[in-house]
């Protein structure tokens, strides 16, 4: 038993901690931010050829480094301590992983173009209607003599601004929300039909809602079964909610370093108000959820490979105690700045705001509670 | 990133599961499944039991008697104890004073105090707290006068009133922290003394606390004559032994093992007890919500006490950090015991002092269980107010980690 990580996971920590702090520090992202492509594809291509971490979560064989969740892990981690916009959880840990878990014929090319960074995806997945049920899908592929006819309108393509290709979820039977006829298809997104608005998001990334109109795509897009994607959807965002855990570990630390930082500074009635008991054990309390945070995030990541049910248990346990960390720490660190937690100025918002994005994203905290609750009392009821 | 347990460890695991099915006496485990106070013998018979098989104390060295077990191992063994629903080994003798002994005494004093400690014969009770020095334990006021007895032989007499002492009315001997400078800086000048309960001058009253237990006592301490050979380490230097053995009470203080005990324990009852909805407990969605909450910190607790116990494993001390598993730890502790009162309903009210053990062979009335739900949600608010308060426990990690 041991919660060490071996000298190549280090080495991967290593190469993107210094990366970001020479290349990503807060007025740089701000700039990143504001600019018109919201992205540094410069970056990107460092990642893939100076840093190489694109292909560190990936297997030897595949041109990879041979590691796994814990190597996408570690990078989040870091990655939500500098705000990273870039797109690495759609491309690498999304698109990724649906390459790894479904038997895709043309999975290798694929993963190439990833590792390259030549490739970048996005996941399509959620729709107007749909709040975090996956499988409630207004999006039809519809069979025809070349491929499929795909029509519908996903919501909120989080990365979508920046992508060569989307994975999107679409019926091929059934009706809206049932399980089966559910199918996954690997998208260029210059295909005719598809339409895209892009906007900013609150968090500082990019977004698209888009629109598929008689979006003619070949039969080699589906990814696995056809109508059996369902299980393989989970699996995946599974694996992209440990990761976002990760990330959020990274926000939280900063929330509350940056926390302690300032009460350490900024002086009140004669006195540093770190001084202040009240104070004191509220920051105390923001370090114990980070503590919990963090053991979630490695005991889900850990549990990433076992059977559905204990992943997906696993998984929910993880993302509640995220998504509560990330409204305490996140709040009280606004709080405990005063005044100064409010400007645009501050790091500390950029952070809150992330966190608060975490919160939702692939499920809420009651959304995981339920989920949790499902598979832990009625399973056994 | 591992977090199996090796073959080694599976096969103690095993070993120690066989040993408590073979070995652990059935009076207690039915005692236990009734709830039902302790009694001395009932504590002293698995703790003889241990003694004999020279398991009772996990942590210390072997050479002192310890069975010479890892982290890991001493981990397991706590799981599989509070998986069979043991009496737990009383902390006084095994966590406190015994490593307080080892470390810090003389040769002649670890002859004389720790195979008793071990077998059980001696029973140790705590002597730190104060009326006026609880959490501020540095402000103890228990006065200890040198003076040469008419023998010829150098003793301390001491005065004063310790309190909140566990089960003292079983002890045979209290350990205390005494003044022996009260010219001295507040933590300086106070002194280590083991003191034999039959002394003249001890007196043990006892408290009886919101459940109706007699668990704690007030022990006053008139004009006692303690031989100097009973002081540990040296004279005005007690405050050194006092912070260790502070450290050692606050390991293992997290209670994942028996708190999982606990949920399943929720579990069961809730899945006969009725909702509103005249639908089982289980099914109701708010009690539901709670319980799984419940799980869920405390899954995160556990993998807490994991990172802590890797990190000691890996020879990091036991820190500061141990703290956030003090105030998790009894935080879940006492919303395990609202949850079951809760679960009583309106058979949380009645009260049968002293069931069973009074000889009134009355049966409470209401589900088993709930006659005990209140007086034990009452006993297990004492979890974060001792051992240092759990605000202590802030103050600690606000200054030992945070650096605030």
């Amino acid at each position: 038993m041991d919660f060490n990580f071996t000298e190549e996971q280090s080495m991967v920590r290593d190469t993107v901690a210094s990366f970001l702090q020479d290349k990503y520090d807060f007025e740089t992202r701000r700039k990143i931010v504001a600019s018109d492509s919201g992205w540094r594809a410069d970056y990107w291509k460092a990642f893939a050829e100076e840093l190489g971490i694109l292909g560190a979560s990936f297997s030897e064989d595949l041109g990879g480094l041979g590691g796994g969740a814990i190597d996408n892990m570690i990078i989040m981690e870091e990655f939500g301590k500098a705000l990273v916009i870039e797109p690495y959880l759609g491309t690498v840990v999304i698109g990724g992983g649906f390459m790894k878990h479904s038997g895709y014929a043309g999975a290798a090319s694929v993963i190439e173009g990833i590792i390259g960074g030549s490739t970048t995806i996005a996941f399509a997945y959620a729709e107007p209607q749909s709040r975090y049920t996956w499988r409630d899908l207004k999006t039809t592929a519809k069979k025809d003599s070349s491929g499929y006819i795909l029509n519908g309108h996903k919501a909120v393509v989080v990365g979508a601004p920046f992508a060569s290709h989307l994975i999107v979820t679409a019926r091929t039977g059934g009706a809206q929300r049932d399980t089966g006829g559910v199918s996954v298809f690997l998208v260029d997104k210059s295909l005719p039909g598809i339409v895209t608005r892009d906007y900013p998001t609150v968090d500082g990334g990019r977004a698209s809602e888009v629109y598929f109109e008689n979006v003619s795509i070949p039969a080699d897009a589906l990814i696995g079964g056809e109508g059996e994607g369902l299980p393989l959807v989970d699996k995946v965002i599974d694996e992209a909610t440990a990761a976002v855990g990760a990330e959020a570990v990274g926000v939280l630390r900063k929330l509350h370093e940056n926390t302690l930082d300032y009460a350490k500074q900024r002086k009140q009635f004669g006195t540093a108000i770190a001084n202040f008991q009240v104070l004191q054990h509220r920051m105390v309390d923001m370090f114990i959820n980070v503590e919990q945070a963090v053991s979630m995030t490695y005991m889900a990541n850990i549990k990433i490979d076992e059977d559905a049910a204990t992943r997906a248990k696993a998984i929910s346990s993880m993302k509640v105690q995220i998504g509560r960390a990330c409204k305490f720490v996140g709040q009280n660190a606004i709080q405990i700045h005063g005044g100064m937690g409010m400007t645009d100025e501050l790091a500390i918002g950029h952070y809150f705001k992330r966190a608060s994005i975490i919160e939702g994203l692939f499920g809420s905290v009651d959304h995981h509670l339920k989920r949790y609750e499902s598979l832990s009392f009625d399973a056994a009821a | 990133m591992n977090l199996d347990f090796s073959p080694e460890d599976v096969a103690f695991r095993d070993e120690v599961r066989a040993f408590i099915a073979e070995n652990y006496p059935a009076g207690l485990r039915e005692k236990q499944e009734e709830g039902e106070e302790m009694a001395k013998e009932d504590f002293l018979a698995w703790h003889r039991v241990l003694a004999n098989k020279g398991w009772v104390a996990p942590a210390w060295p072997e050479k002192f008697g310890g069975p010479g077990w890892t982290s890991v191992q001493r981990y397991i063994w706590s799981e599989e104890t509070a998986r069979a629903d043991c009496v737990p080994i009383l902390p006084f003798g095994i966590n406190m004073v015994g490593p307080v002994i080892y470390t810090f005494a003389t040769p002649e004093q670890k002859e004389r105090f720790l195979p008793k400690t071990l077998s059980g014969d001696i029973w140790w009770c705590q002597g730190y707290s104060e009326p006026g020095a609880g959490s501020d334990l540095a402000s103890l006021k228990t006065k200890a006068e040198r003076f040469t007895g008419d023998d010829g032989k150098e003793y301390y007499l001491v005065n004063g009133q310790k309190t909140w002492t566990t089960l003292a009315q079983h002890a045979d001997w209290i350990f205390c922290l005494v003044r022996t400078d009260p010219t001295a800086k507040i933590q300086e000048g106070i002194s280590f003394l083991l003191i034999d309960m039959k002394s003249p001058g001890v007196t043990v009253r006892p408290i009886i606390t919101l459940g109706g237990e007699h668990e704690v006592n007030e022990v006053w301490l008139e004009n006692v004559k303690v031989p100097v050979e009973n002081r540990i380490f040296e004279e005005n230097k007690g405050w050194t032994c006092a912070k260790f053995l502070l450290a050692h009470e606050r390991s293992g203080i997290a209670g994942v093992a028996r708190s999982k005990r606990g949920i399943e324990r929720i579990r069961a009852i809730a899945s006969t007890e009725m909702s509103d909805d005249g639908e089982n407990l289980l099914a109701d969605p708010v009690f539901k919500r709670k319980v799984a909450e419940l799980e869920i910190d405390l899954t995160a607790l556990e993998y807490t006490e994991l990172r802590t116990l890797a990190g000691e494993a890996a020879g990091k001390g036991p820190g500061p950090e141990s703290s956030v598993l003090k105030i998790k730890g009894t935080e879940i502790q006492q919303r395990i015991t609202e949850l079951v009162l809760e679960a009583a309903g309106h058979y949380g009210a009645p009260y049968f002092r002293g069931f069973p053990n009074d000889g009134d062979n009355a049966h409470p009335i209401g589900p088993d269980f709930a006659h005990r739900s209140a007086p034990h949600y009452f006993n297990v608010r004492k979890t974060s107010i001792y051992g240092g308060s759990n605000e202590i426990q802030r103050n600690i990690i606000a200054k030992m980690v945070l650096g605030l």
